[in-house]
């Protein structure tokens, strides 16, 4: 608890595990606030994680933070440049596990392009039951360029839909990991940035941006749907879904459609760009599976559907409850 | 009985036409399962038949068919001093005449759930002086690994776990369904259930209600296939007397006999009793309970029949004999919703009016 206090032991924490990690001449100055340049149009969004477990097949809470929040201002067409961090140690954190998500989450950081200019950092008592635990909040800022108006109300009748990669990794892995299961399924954590950027600068006409986090791939194109007042139809023969995530899920009584990633993109683009925006998304990093899945239409303003495998039509909501496993 | 492995995808451009076409008299197949209700609704299959033909969804979803007394019953142990309810996620959000396990976990009963029935294993090791209360339901295809929960707590000589069971078995509830003019032409069977008991289980109900029955499984190609087959049995069956009979196409999961050695774990450990379904009240013989010699890990399970409506307009009996469709009942949607349901079909995922709403089904 005394790591908390803001006594010695709390510069003495953030000296040697957050500064040393997160070192750039802003933060390094550790006045009280930063002052940093920017210009006309800021793009700014907070998260918090709080996920269990801290460390995961393909990533850690300290990945995800850096990824959720640059991603958040990626789906404006932002190029994000700041985060800030407040960590919320649980007494009983191990040092060593906490020094593996800081230097996690500096790494992101600079795999993503952006500096850490703020931090805070506190310590809570743990309960009985519970103790080691680990939140993180952040805050993102990012610059949006000028005449670029990508939002959940763009999407126009005869676009193309495209996800940049496999269906429902970050939540099979973590899911696997609770339950014990044994699998290679790794969460697919990771920024969208470069994909973004490929998009942008190949002159793609992107009308949305979605990342496809909880809530799953049918709850953001549901979204998008009313937002834009058209509707969002898929092809479920062209959805991809990784082998094993799809045997994981036929195993839980879960949906792909319903799960969410951490890393991967639903870009609704002018028709005539599909194929070149699929060309460009497949040669990034992070979107080897990239495919079009479908097209925007104004059969009937706010809704979403598939046409299943053999030609049916179901009728896509967002997610009901927690997509929990069922009995029998 | 006759086994289907056929080249699927040839046979899907001819089926689709048919059952698109159809304009004879009406035929209504009931799918039991609920699974099966989740997969006809997942692949869109009811939007691919002609206004003549009629999917019913029936009692095939063990949560939703389990009357209010098993939940008030569930939630009075949960609020007893050292003891835990351990439940399956389904069960939380069940109403029982007031309320459910979920409402009652915030006023400080203590409830668990699991994904596994061999969790409570663990957890009744960890804490010898707690009691342990599993909340066992299910039909044929989950009585099994309850047989085996049974067969660890014994040979681990564990025993602060007990049973409090709403099990419950198929061919009484089809006969109940038939005896009771319910206008059904022919039954998807469940495949699940079929696994574990064998496909022959519907022979003799087949046979004396002649009406036609098809194991299904539960992928896309493989359903339809179930489904226009055992529409064409229940046109047949129309005009023939004598044809009706059990097909099985779910040859890679199911075979005549089934789990020879699931059945025997059952038999040693649960008896045939009466058990009470929502809406169709008590049914001689169509439910399990712990023999006599196991009574020590049963909490009370036998007299659990009653049941109370939550909300007086709540249709959900109706809808479960196939009498009403989800959009019939009046509150359908609008005061009962997965978020404030008043019954269980509402509740569990594959209840029929939890698929309906969730999947913008008219039929």
């Amino acid at each position: 608890m005394a790591h908390g206090s803001g006594g010695r032991a709390t510069s003495d924490l953030i000296a040697e595990v957050f500064a040393r990690a997160f070192d750039n001449p802003v933060l390094g100055a550790m006045e009280d606030a930063a002052v940093v340049p920017a210009s006309a149009r800021i793009a700014v969004t907070t998260d918090s994680f709080v996920v269990e477990p801290l460390e995961f097949p393909g990533g850690d809470i300290g990945r995800l933070a850096v990824c959720g929040t640059v991603n958040d201002l990626l789906m404006r067409g932002a190029a994000p440049q700041y985060l800030t961090c407040g960590f919320v140690l649980q007494e009983g954190l191990e040092i060593g596990l906490l020094q593996r998500i800081v230097d996690s989450f500096a790494q992101t950081a600079r795999e993503a392009g952006v500096q850490v200019v703020a931090g805070d950092t506190k310590v809570i008592e743990g309960r009985k039951e519970e103790s080691g635990g680990l939140i993180i909040n952040t805050a993102g800022v990012g610059f949006v360029p000028e005449g670029c108006a990508i939002g959940a109300a763009g999407a126009k009748s005869g676009d193309a839909i495209l996800v940049s990669g496999n269906l429902g990794d970050h939540h099979a892995a973590i899911l696997s990991k609770r339950l014990g299961i044994d699998n290679s399924i790794k969460s697919d954590c990771a920024p969208l940035g470069e994909m973004v950027q490929a998009l942008l600068a190949q002159n793609i006409q992107v009308h949305c941006l979605r990342d496809v986090t909880r809530g799953g791939l049918a709850t953001v194109l549901k979204e998008l749907a009313e937002r834009s007042g058209v509707t969002m139809e898929l092809d479920e023969e062209a959805l991809p879904v990784d082998a094993q995530v799809r045997d994981f899920c036929g195993l839980m009584g879960l949906d792909p459609l319903y799960m969410g990633n951490e890393g991967k993109l639903v870009a609704v683009v002018a028709a005539e760009d599909a194929a070149r925006a699929r060309d460009v998304l497949a040669g990034c990093a992070y979107g080897a599976d990239a495919a079009v899945i479908g097209r925007v239409t104004d059969e009937a303003p706010g809704t979403a559907y598939i046409r299943t495998l053999i030609g049916g039509k179901r009728v896509l909501d967002v997610l009901y409850g927690e997509g929990l496993p069922r009995i029998c | 009985m006759t086994d289907f492995k056929i080249d699927m995808d040839r046979q899907i451009t001819k089926i689709k036409a048919w059952l698109a076409a159809y304009d004879g008299p009406d035929i209504s197949i009931m799918e039991v399962c609920g699974s099966h209700t989740a997969a006809i609704s997942k692949y869109g299959i009811s939007g691919l038949l002609s206004s003549r033909l009629h999917l019913i969804s029936g009692p095939g979803c063990p949560v939703c068919v389990t009357p209010t007394a098993y939940i008030d019953r569930l939630l009075a142990l949960s609020l007893e001093p050292d003891t835990t309810v351990v439940t399956f996620g389904d069960l939380m959000r069940v109403p029982g005449r007031e309320r459910s396990l979920a409402d009652a976990r915030s006023e400080g009963a203590q409830v668990e759930m699991v994904y596994s029935p061999m969790d409570i294993l663990r957890l009744a090791k960890e804490q010898p002086q707690r009691r342990f209360v599993f909340a066992a339901v299910g039909f044929e295809t989950t009585t099994p690994v309850y047989a085996m929960l049974l067969e660890q707590l014994i040979e681990q000589k564990i025993e602060n776990v007990q049973l409090l069971t709403a099990l419950k078995t198929m061919p009484e509830v089809i006969a109940w369904l038939c005896e009771n003019g319910s206008g059904i032409d022919g039954f998807l069977a469940p495949g699940h259930v079929a696994a574990v008991t064998g496909a022959k289980l519907f022979e003799p109900l087949a046979a004396r209600y002649q009406v036609p029955f098809g194991v299904a499984g539960f992928e896309a190609k493989e359903l339809l296939f179930a489904v226009y087959g055992t529409f064409r049995a229940a046109v047949r069956c129309r005009e023939e007397r004598g044809c009706a009979d059990v097909k099985n196409y779910y040859p890679s999961v199911v075979t005549h006999e089934g789990n020879e050695l699931a059945q025997r774990i059952v038999d040693k450990y649960f008896e045939v009793s009466d058990a009470a379904w929502r809406g169709m009240g008590v049914i001689p013989a169509s439910g399990r309970l712990l023999r006599a010699e196991y009574a020590g890990f049963d909490a009370g399970s036998a007299p659990l029949i009653q049941d109370h409506k939550k909300n007086q307009a709540c249709r959900c009996d109706q809808v479960l004999m196939g009498r009403c469709l989800p959009g019939e009942c009046p509150l359908f949607g609008t005061v009962c919703t997965p978020q404030n349901p008043q019954g269980a079909c509402m509740v569990s995922e594959e209840g029929s009016c939890h698929q309906y709403l969730m999947y913008h089904r008219t039929r």
